[in-house]
């Protein structure tokens, strides 16, 4: 097999590399075939690996592929530990990445730099695998910069937009301060366990659960706890955790094919990933889950609301994004890990879908994406339409489709945890299920439905978008019904994540979710009746009400409650903080450094008044001088000679 | 020893240094000529240096390929060469980065041509003679020689202010050696010798050695640059020619890490565990305060060289970690991984900080401007060099699989061992050294064509992108398997906290 894992990473990176250095002269097919084949070929593989290790039950592999460095005996190396987590992870990954290649022929289709995309999008993929299958805690940082590197790259694709390339500046940084966590985090774990191993870190990590680090002088903290909150920052910043997220809405100035891929389905959910990978550690220190906790909890509530006032599609589906990280985050927190994973896999394929199906609307629209200059558009592309829709029903979770038993899961399974801030947690989730629905049925409604405000031209226009666009929309739509109910049963409360995911006894609230769940259908029919779906039905209810029945209404509402509108229109004023206190605060401490100490006292005071000696000295000796340096340089050497001389001749 | 072998070291030392007198001798009149033969010699030298690599035997800490000569047997001063794991490496980035000097300075350089190209010749010979001097007399002829070049080549082929740039240059640099001459000249007097390896292993008092190291501060803070005596670098940089920014970049910025290794550490180990701190402290100042301040730059130049004193304070830091391990843990456990990290990102920001002011370079032969505000957009009409700069960039900012990332996360992960405090601050490099560095690419590279003057740029030539493409994979081969490099050098840096820790009371 380790021959596959490898073919498995190295076909993109082959693509990558190929389409990127000899684009000009493969030509733009030559470009999408090699990386659409070298993804495929990865896939395929990946279907491979999933029936060899989930399926079948094997063992997991844990292999080094080279030695990166030996240091103090530590072995840091390049190598693949591929378990079920694994597994799952690269189909997963594979799969969308594959839809979004064959979608970016019709997407990129006018665009110059066509070959580029296409290598990074290929590279990208060879660096998430690189992720999401490392041994190891060096090559984990090494595909998760790399995954920013190429999120940078194509966040910034169309490089003549000053909004492109300033939000891609802003992505690079932002993730950045989550490394500046996530590498001490790492530094932190070289300390403790004198490796860098999963395997050994894992199987050290109960002995060192009762060690403590003093940080700040005279406090003992637990040193698990720092390791995991060090850790976690990283993943705040990746997976867009408040108030780290600014980033993602910019990202959305990319093309839309990275935004399904990259800020949806994959690189985003990488910091999900990673804590679910490091449980062994995180289930040695409630402080560090109630933090995840509610940070996730603050992230699925509050970013859900921003989705209610944005006009832009692909933004209003950036904020269900950060929303439904944080329900990721939370089912970490509660030690959900299984469900953690479950919801990120599902929410791949919808949100895949639902970014997917914004870009078809966006081409169909000639990249207009302001929604209020959009509606009825069912009628004239109904394979958008239908797949949108069902993207939508998978989102808001009703019951049967996908994103449902994801979600539920996690709702249950914070309503059985005492963790401290699981209260609050259980109520910003809940919430979230109706912010979920309302948002996404206005998006749907105010797009598809209702009167058409787009203008004659466009409208003329308007027509479904070719197969390469709506053929992975479809591929895209199945396991967005069906893949739930497939695979709750295994994934959740079956042994795939034995021996992979750990969680304490203590903290075990899947084990009371698995007590009530009866099978899949079951579980669906038991939905209909609850809490939460009565929550989607309210939100349905109050989008429908507000933009299908009474339209004049919300403008009417935004009037009335300007204030608050006002302060969610500019994001609860994240963005403007961080702008004048870090990024202004920075660059003036940098011109006072720099005009007073550098310039000032240094150059000004010691320098320069030294200079002036010396001039002064030299003035009153000049005739001696020539005034070349060379010669004072000669001159320091033969007075050398003659100081040697002398010492000789003493 | 190896008798079979020629005098490698002698070779790649006079070399350079007599070809660099024929090219002279071909002459200003001949410039095709001249050329032809200084990129020979060049490679020569280089193809000369891999041999020190190949045959270098890892296992051992001891001077390899060593040259015995009697100088001037009355003071006992010899010509005595020899390189460990801490000198191969850089004399082997020092013959790397003159071939690329030749080739950049091939159609760029119109006046006095000859002359220019032997300058650096000479110098290659001289700075290669730095690393290779076992004896203290030696080395300070070769370091004092080497600066004869350089300020011609500041001098003569400078931008307006050279002047200016040359005299603070000049005093900085005469001012700390002549400080270094003097403990030189004391060590000598004590140990009755001038073997820098006799030195190493002569016991001193504190207070002496805290002269000493002090001595040995002012000549080789300069040179890293250490703030507070950093400030003749952006000025030096912004006046030289671009060979001549490469090369202070490169390997000058490195003869003042490399002084540390040789002299202060294994010479005065008590003052230096005692001071320590001093040199933490000054090392976390350039990461965080030269990071700021870097970040304001309007000239490229100066911005890269403000990135290069920030990213040196991760030399200097990871040298003197050890100390604060060794009292924090009671182990050395994590003292190598400073010392290999600084080591490593000093090989390593020589490709890079090179490889910056050789894009700087390919813009300002083209443009004539340093200034980031007179470009803008040069990704549209130069697509192949912007991938070059953008890769430098990255590699700049110390993204994993280049080099730059190698030598930081070794140093942080060592300084974490010793304070999670010091390895908090050196960890802002991540978020300053991506700002700075990003920045001005969003500025240079990105946006819409900014003015006639960029929509007019040609992209990079054959020339440049072979120039450009060696460095490229230096950066990417570090980067994605530092081993080779590595591994030679552990038995050296055992031995060194070995003479570090030992005390000499």
């Amino acid at each position: 097999m380790q021959n596959v894992y490898l073919a498995i990473v190295l076909a993109p990176l082959f693509g990558a590399i190929v389409a990127g250095l000899f684009g000009r002269r493969i030509g733009r097919a030559g470009a999408h075939w090699v990386t659409i084949l070298g993804v495929a070929i990865s896939f395929l593989l990946s279907l491979i690996v999933l029936r060899h290790h989930v399926l079948e039950g094997a063992e997991p592999y844990n292999g080094s592929v080279y030695t990166w460095m030996v240091i103090e005996g530590i072995r840091m190396e390049v190598g693949f530990l591929v378990d079920n987590l694994t597994a799952i992870m690269i189909a997963t990954v594979t799969f969308v990445s594959l839809m979004v290649h064959i979608y970016t022929i019709g997407y990129m289709h006018d665009d110059d730099g066509y070959q580029r995309f296409f290598s990074y999008i290929a590279l990208f993929t060879f660096s998430m695998l690189m992720l999401v299958m490392a041994n190891n805690f060096l090559q984990l940082f090494f595909g998760w910069e790399a995954v920013g590197l190429v999120s940078y790259l194509l966040i910034g694709f169309w490089f003549k937009r000053e909004s492109a390339i300033f939000a891609n500046l802003k992505a690079f940084l932002v993730n950045r301060v989550g490394d500046f966590g996530f590498l001490l985090g790492i530094a932190a774990v070289l300390m403790a366990f004198n490796s860098l191993d999963y395997k050994d870190v894992f199987a050290a990590a109960p002995l060192m659960a009762k060690m403590t680090v003093q940080i700040l002088p005279g406090a003992e903290w637990s040193l698990m706890t720092v390791i995991c909150i060090l850790l976690f920052i990283g993943a705040m910043g990746k997976s867009a955790q408040v108030p780290l997220h600014v980033w993602l809405p910019d990202s959305m100035e990319g093309p839309t094919p990275i935004s399904a891929l990259i800020h949806a389905a994959t690189m985003v959910t990488a910091g999900i990933f990673m804590v679910a990978r490091m449980s062994p550690l995180f289930e040695l220190s409630e402080t560090a889950l109630s933090f995840v906790l509610v940070i996730g909890s603050i992230t699925a509530l509050f970013m859900g609301f921003l989705g209610i006032v944005q006009n832009d599609i692909k933004r209003v589906v950036a904020y269900s994004t950060l929303s439904q990280l944080g329900y990721m985050t939370v089912a970490l927190g509660v030690s959900a890990y299984s469900a953690a994973i479950f919801h990120l896999m599902t929410h791949a394929f919808f949100k895949a879908l639902l970014f997917l199906g914004a870009g078809s609307v966006i081409i169909a629209m000639h990249h207009e994406q302001d929604i209020r200059k959009m509606g009825g558009l069912w009628k004239y592309m109904p394979i958008t339409w239908f797949t949108f829709l069902l993207g939508t029903l998978a989102l808001i979770g009703t019951p049967g489709f996908a994103g449902f038993y994801s979600k539920d899961s996690i709702l249950e399974a914070v309503h059985y945890s005492h963790l401290a801030g699981s209260g609050f947690a259980y109520f910003a989730v809940m919430l979230g299920v109706f912010v979920t629905s309302f948002y996404s049925f206005r998006l749907y409604f105010v797009v598809f439905h209702g009167q058409e405000r787009m203008d004659h031209h466009t409208q003329e226009h308007l027509h479904e978008t070719p197969a390469v666009v709506t053929v992975p929309l479809i591929l895209l739509a199945i396991p967005s019904v069906v893949i739930g109910a497939m695979t709750i049963e295994p994934m959740l409360f079956g042994d795939v994540f034995e021996g992979v995911i750990a969680v304490a006894p203590a903290h075990d609230v899947l084990e009371h979710v698995a007590g009530h769940f009866h099978g899949a259908m079951n579980f669906a029919l038991h939905g209909v009746t609850g809490l939460p779906f009565v929550l989607v039905l309210a939100g349905f209810g109050s989008a429908f009400y507000l933009y299908m029945v009474k339209p004049e209404l919300p403008g009417l509402i935004q009037r009335r409650f300007a204030r608050l509108y006002d302060l969610m229109d500019r994001k609860y004023l994240f963005d403007e903080f961080y702008q004048s206190f870090f990024m202004r605060g920075g660059r003036n401490l940098g011109t006072a450094l720099w005009k007073y100490a550098d310039a000032g006292l240094i150059d000004g005071l010691m320098v320069n008044g030294a200079a002036r000696l010396v001039g002064w000295v030299s003035s009153m000796v000049r005739h001696l001088q020539t005034g070349y340096l060379y010669t004072y340089a000669f001159a320091m050497i033969i007075g050398l000679l003659i100081l040697l001389t002398w010492f000789v001749a003493r | 020893m190896l008798s079979e072998l020629p005098p490698l070291l002698s070779l790649v030392i006079w070399f350079p240094i007599l070809g660099g007198a024929a090219v002279l001798f071909v002459g200003d009149d001949n410039p095709g000529r001249a050329k032809a033969l200084a990129l020979t010699v060049a490679i020569l030298t280089f193809l000369i240096s891999i041999p020190l690599f190949t045959l270098f035997d890892p296992t051992t800490a001891k001077m390899q390929f060593q040259e015995f000569v009697p100088w001037i047997p009355a003071l006992s001063v010899n010509y005595h060469l020899g390189v460990d794991g801490f000198s191969m490496p850089l004399i082997l980035l020092t013959a790397f980065m003159n071939v690329l000097v030749v080739i950049a300075g091939w159609e760029v350089v119109q006046y006095r041509v000859a002359q220019y190209m032997a300058a650096f010749l000479i110098m290659e010979g001289l700075m290669i003679g730095v690393f290779a001097a076992l004896d203290a007399i030696l080395f300070y002829v070769f370091f004092e020689a080497m600066l004869i070049p350089m300020f011609l080549v500041i001098g003569i082929w400078g931008g307006p202010r050279r002047v200016y740039a040359t005299l603070k240059f000049f005093l900085y640099t005469f001012l700390g050696s002549v400080f270094m001459l003097i403990a030189l000249i004391y060590l000598y007097t004590q140990a009755d010798s001038f073997e820098i390896l006799d030195f190493h292993m002569l016991p001193l008092t504190l207070s002496e050695q805290v002269w000493i190291f002090f001595a040995f501060l002012l000549g080789f803070s300069v040179k890293v640059p250490m703030w507070p005596v950093h400030t003749w670098l952006p000025d030096a940089h912004v006046e030289a020619p671009t060979g001549g920014s490469v090369i202070l970049a490169a390997i000058t910025l490195k003869i003042g890490g490399y002084g540390f290794l040789r002299f202060a550490l294994p010479i005065t180990p008590d003052a230096s565990a005692t001071l320590d701190w001093l040199i933490i402290t000054l090392s976390l100042i350039a990461v965080v305060y030269i990071g700021l301040v870097a970040l304001i730059q309007q000239d490229m130049k100066k911005l890269i060289a403000y990135s290069s004193i920030a990213h040196m304070g991760f030399v200097t830091l990871g040298f003197f970690i050890a100390f604060s391990i060794y009292r924090h843990t009671g182990s050395l456990n994590g003292a190598a991984m400073g010392i290999e990290g600084g080591m490593v990102q000093m090989v390593s920001h020589g490709f890079i900080s090179g490889a910056l002011f050789l894009c700087v370079g390919v813009l300002y032969d083209r443009v004539h401007s340093r200034q980031i505000k007179d470009y803008g957009g040069v990704a549209n009409t130069m697509p192949i060099f912007a991938a070059f700069m953008v890769l430098f960039a990255m590699a700049n900012a110390g993204l994993p699989g280049t080099s730059g990332f190698v030598g930081e996360f070794l140093v942080i992960l060592s300084s974490f061992k010793a304070s999670f405090w010091i390895a908090f601050l050196a960890s802002f490099t991540l978020i300053l050294g991506a700002a700075y560095t990003l920045w001005l690419v969003k500025r240079v590279i990105f946006g819409e064509v900014g003015n006639h003057h960029v929509a007019e740029l040609e992209d990079v030539g054959r020339r440049e992108i072979i120039m450009l493409s060696l460095l490229a994979a230096a950066v990417l081969l570090l980067g994605l398997w530092p081993d080779p490099l590595t591994s030679t050098m552990h038995a050296t840096v055992d031995n060194l906290l070995q003479h570090m820790t030992v005390t000499k009371l």
